[in-house]
């Protein structure tokens, strides 16, 4: 049910500042892929594009051809139709505080005109229980208010929301780092049910992490892709003397 | 700071004991009872500004309720004004004709308020169009309601060559633009740049954004917006003098002159009667109350419609 | 200024604690060796006694392992190193064990005659040791050419075991009052033939942990 997606020559820019530069590489389909790097090393302007949601900010640009399957995403299609098959979840919960959690997960297809009671019922249930959170907000769907659930919670329902709208590939940019280690475990062990169905990135600071999560992982750097391969061979044996300084933990 | 270490004697014999840390204990109390004098001085100025705030709003409504009570009966909330000598009489078409106006006002003058407030948060960040419309907003804010009054008269009375309950509705609207503007913008300004990208991300069309997201979640602060231009134009004389006009009768008809509580009281007030200046006070007292009403109500129904949407 | 000073110190100290294992081990086969040549049982009680130490050692660096695993989440390199360690730390153990079984052999050959036996054990002996030490010398030095060296002495060493065998088997039958000293002796060339096996898995170690590369059982059968 995912798809892959092939980069070629992405660059990117913030006004002058040269965020992304010549990024080329291929993420599978129906696996987890891991973007690894400093801050500042572009790894989040990387996932922003895939979903053309870099070019919301006013200043900033981007060159290259990133394909969909067979799709190119910034010539064959429009944003809004790119970003309700490419969904994310962002480092932040952030559900919307004036809705219920209900209106919540099914806000992807309300606000986009769907109003059939049945199949919305349907897809938030399907969705909750994908996102492991059914069994806990099943009794209080549309007493409690999105922003009332703990941290956790919240960003369970974001991926519930996002899954709602059956996207094929779904980009996380750090989606644990605000969260506590149970919260954290159930995302990743969330993250490995998703694996066959979606196409999942995950942009990481953690290194455990996307040793825990990801099958391929990609090294970035200064906005350069530095390294691309299997995590395993990533974690024990990379190919980059900067790779394994960074991996190592040896700044400086 | 009970524990006090082994006292150091002091050089010169048998002297009271000044060691470092006595020293620093009484400077440190000394210091801890000036604050503490500070803390309440402070807290008895914020209290008498309070009083001092609120003390004159009570006693204007009190003095208002005092002179104006007993001449509020059926008849005044009924009753066209009476001819000059005869007694009774009410202000039924001043109030009927406020209200008309003050929804004309509002029905052209939120809509305006509001577009313009979402283009200067969501469209038009940074572009030269946006700070141009700023800038006339502040503008329009700061002159004198009477200029308005002249402005309505001469882009519509004149042209139209009678006076209308619509030209003081434009001229009303005129004036509650800038406020709703800037304060819509304020309110979407407000509004965390997370939750926009979520629905974006989500594959939600901007304007949808903007409308269902924004809007929505901004919406208790616009509608406090609205309410305070309201309730600033509602009280307004001057901008009614060439436009709406005032009209002793009955009047429904919005290309006609239209009678308006404040521009009544006016008219009533500087008037050589007695009984109309009884009813002056009358009308002041219910030009205050019909504001504080509204108000109310409003904030009671988006109190409520905040609550709903998050149910 | 690099980051991870804790880390670095602490796989500083295990690389010393190995070395002085090393040290340990080696000075047991000098001393097994020794007392060959010169049948001195007392050597042989050294021997017996410094084996405790070697085992205390192992148990501490195996330990100190444990502990950088779990506490330091190490990577990379620094994952290989200390699964190297770990891997070095028991074939040293078991060099300690081949100089006691050594040792053993010759105080067993104490209550026979002294005879000279045409087996060189003492070349065998210095040949396994030298290739210990070439080993550790390359993991000092994080040097896989070095250690891909000691590889090949190990035909030497096997040589010359093999050759050991067929002399004191030959002796045996020919002169079978000569048993209990030629099989003994055999037994000595075994033992030290597993020296160098040890050393050769110590090599191996280093290659992985340099090159990354797991060459393990990748030679013909010894």
């Amino acid at each position: 049910m995912g798809v892959g997606i092939d980069v070629e020559h992405l660059n990117a820019w913030y006004g002058t500042n040269h965020t992304l530069q010549d990024i080329n590489l291929s993420i599978p389909a129906n696996h987890a892929t891991a973007l690894i790097g400093p801050s500042g090393c572009g790894k989040s302007t990387f996932v922003r594009c895939l979903n053309r949601m870099h070019e919301t900010n006013p200043i900033a640009r981007a060159t290259g051809v990133v394909k969909m399957g067979e799709l190119d995403i910034y010539k064959d299609a429009s944003p809004v139709d790119i970003r309700r098959r490419v969904g994310m979840v962002f480092q932040r919960p952030n559900p919307f505080p004036t809705m219920s959690i209900y209106d919540n997960v099914a806000s992807g297809l309300k606000l986009n005109g769907f109003r059939n009671k049945a199949i919305l019922d349907e897809t938030v249930e399907r969705s909750l229980k994908a996102a492991a959170l059914w069994e806990e907000v099943k009794d209080d769907l549309k007493k409690k208010s999105g922003a009332s659930l703990s941290g956790g919670q919240q960003q369970r329902m974001c991926i519930a929301r996002a899954l709602a709208v059956d996207p094929e590939v779904l980009l996380m940019d750090e989606p644990a780092s605000a969260l506590d280690p149970v919260s954290t475990s159930k995302i990743e062990d969330l993250i490995f049910q998703l694996k066959s169905q979606y196409t999942i990135v995950i942009v990481t600071h953690n290194m455990q992490q996307a040793a825990r999560v990801a099958e391929n992982t990609g090294f970035f750097l200064n906005g350069k892709m530095v390294e691309f391969n299997s995590t395993d061979k990533i974690f024990t044996m990379p190919s980059d003397k900067r790779t394994e300084d960074y991996i190592t933990g040896r700044f400086g | 700071m009970s524990t006090n270490p082994k006292p150091i004697a002091a050089p010169g014999g048998d002297a009271p004991l000044r060691t470092p840390t006595n020293y620093q204990t009484r400077a440190m109390r000394l210091n801890s009872a000036r604050r503490y004098l500070m803390n309440h001085l402070v807290t008895v100025l914020a209290v008498l500004s309070t009083v001092a705030v609120v003390v004159p709003l009570v006693a204007i409504f009190a003095y208002l309720l005092y002179k104006g009570a007993s001449s509020l009966n059926l008849a005044f909330f009924t009753h066209i004004p009476a001819p000059v000598g005869e007694p009774g009489g009410g202000m039924a078409n001043s109030i009927v004709g406020s209200a008309i106006v003050l929804a004309l006002a509002s029905s052209m003058g939120v809509p305006v308020g509001i577009a313009a407030g979402v283009y200067l948060a969501e469209y038009g960040r940074g572009k030269m169009l946006a700070m141009a419309v700023r800038f006339t907003a502040d503008v329009l804010n700061g002159i004198p309601s009477i200029v308005m009054g002249i402005a309505a008269y001469s882009l519509i009375v004149m042209r139209q060559m009678h006076f209308s309950a619509f030209s003081g509705g434009v001229a009303l609207a005129i004036m509650m633009v800038p406020t709703i503007t800037r304060t819509t913008e304020e309110m979407l300004m407000t509004v965390p740049h997370a939750i926009r990208e979520a629905a974006l991300g989500l594959g939600v069309p901007k304007w949808r954004t903007v409308v269902s997201v924004s809007l929505r979640t901004a919406s208790p602060g616009i509608i406090t917006g609205c309410m305070l231009a309201f309730a600033r134009v509602a009280g307004e004389t001057a901008p009614l003098l060439f436009t709406a006009f005032g009209n002793q009768f009955w009047s429904f008809k919005l290309n006609e002159p239209i009678a308006a509580l404040p521009l009544q009281i006016y008219v009533y007030a500087i008037s050589p009667y007695d009984e109309w200046h009884r009813l002056a006070w009358a009308g002041a007292l219910v030009l205050i109350l019909m504001i504080m009403v509204s108000v109310t109500l409003v904030r009671i129904y988006a109190a409520r419609g905040i609550l709903k949407g998050a149910s | 200024m690099t980051t991870r000073i804790k880390f670095q110190q602490s796989l500083d100290d295990l690389k010393e604690r190995l070395l002085m294992m090393a040290g340990m081990a080696e000075q047991a086969i000098q001393r097994s060796i020794e007392a060959y040549r010169t049948r001195d049982l007392s050597i042989c009680e050294l021997v017996f006694r410094a084996e405790p130490a070697i085992n205390r050692m192992e148990r501490e660096i195996d330990q100190l392992a444990l502990d950088l695993l779990a506490m330091e989440q190490p990577m990379a390199i620094d994952l290989r190193f200390i699964l190297s360690v770990i891997r070095i730390n028991a074939d040293l153990e078991r060099v300690g064990d081949q100089a006691v079984n050594i040792a053993v052999r010759v105080r067993e050959m104490g209550a026979f005659a002294n005879i000279d036996l045409p087996v060189d054990i003492p070349r065998l002996a210095s040949l396994a040791s030298a290739m210990v030490r070439k080993a550790l010398q390359a993991f000092i030095e994080a040097d896989a050419d070095l250690a891909q060296s000691v590889l090949m002495l190990d035909d030497q060493v096997d040589e010359m075991n093999d050759a050991a065998f067929d002399t004191l088997s030959a002796l045996i039958k020919e002169k079978p009052e000569l048993t209990p000293q030629s099989l003994n002796a055999l037994i000595i060339a075994r033992n030290l033939e597993r020296v160098g096996d040890h050393a050769t898995n110590i090599a191996e170690d280093v290659i992985f942990w340099v090159r990354g590369a797991d060459i393990r059982h990748k030679s013909g059968v010894a």
